[in-house]
């Protein structure tokens, strides 16, 4: 390899996981969020059930 | 917004560190790793400390909020922690022909450090949930900041060592365009571990308020 490879693998590494981070995060928010929903609606059920 | 500002200092650190920064006699192009390598190892450092420090105010407090932070600020810095080792290793490999020398002291308290704050995590979740796991994390956190001022010092410790000192007691060893472009990198790595920092905390704590509001509801 030569040495500008070896900086582009670095930066490379810095980046792709910087990226999955970021995507895991974006993700578990994506849940949280319909979780919410479910959440949300249960409480409007049972306030129409009262 | 922070997310945005972290964003453009990172842009402005890459433009600096390939456009701007001159390249280095000695080492080449590969020295360019420097400008990330070592920003990410003290936002590492940082993060393991503001962990302990966190751990601290839990058990000066008893403030529950503290663990979630402690743990989240351990989580960012194992995570800066392993690309301190990976970058670095890829440094090493471009500059001295090795992956990793076990002779270097530098790179052997960092790894100490690494898997020791790698272990909380072990310590952490083999303990139910409870002031009792909230409290012992937080004592095994405060054990662990004792690793950092040792390994970072342990590069001026060493007597024989290959890895490079740029920071001396007269400064730093480098031109002033050189140390611009380190200290806006230094900038923008510490505002993206702090925008993290809040983005994990925020959905941690998220999660946390679901689950409580589900057990109510069911």
């Amino acid at each position: 390899m030569s040495q500008a490879e070896y900086v582009a693998a670095a930066y490379g590494v810095v980046f792709v996981a910087l990226l999955v981070y970021v995507a895991i995060i974006a993700a578990k928010l994506a849940r949280l969020e319909r979780e919410t929903a479910a959440l949300a609606e249960l409480a409007r059920d049972r306030r129409a059930d009262v | 917004m922070l997310a945005a500002v972290a964003a453009a200092l990172m842009g402005l650190a890459i433009v600096f560190a390939f456009f701007v920064a001159p390249e280095d006699a000695d080492q080449g192009i590969s020295q360019r790793i420097f400008y990330f390598h070592v920003p990410i190892a003290l936002t590492a450092y940082a993060a393991f400390g503001w962990g302990a420090f966190k751990g601290l105010l839990l058990l000066w407090r008893k403030e529950e909020r503290y663990d979630l932070e402690s743990y989240v600020a351990i989580h960012q810095g194992t995570i800066f922690g392993s690309l301190t080792l990976l970058t670095g290793s890829i440094w090493a490999k471009a500059s001295w022909g090795h992956w990793w020398l076990w002779s270097e002291n530098q790179l052997v308290l960092f790894l100490v450090l690494f898997l020791f704050y790698s272990a909380y995590f072990m310590l952490r979740f083999s303990i139910e949930e409870g002031p009792r796991r909230a409290n012992i994390s937080a004592v095994y956190a405060l054990f662990g900041v004792v690793l950092i001022p040792v390994s970072f010092l342990a590069i001026r410790l060493a007597e024989n060592i290959i890895h490079p000192t740029v920071f001396t007691r007269d400064g730093p060893q480098m031109s002033g365009i050189m140390f611009l472009t380190f200290c806006i990198a230094w900038v923008a790595m510490s505002v993206l571990a702090y925008a993290l920092y809040r983005l994990e905390l925020l959905g941690k704590r998220l999660d946390s308020n679901l689950r409580e509001l589900r057990e109510a509801l069911s």
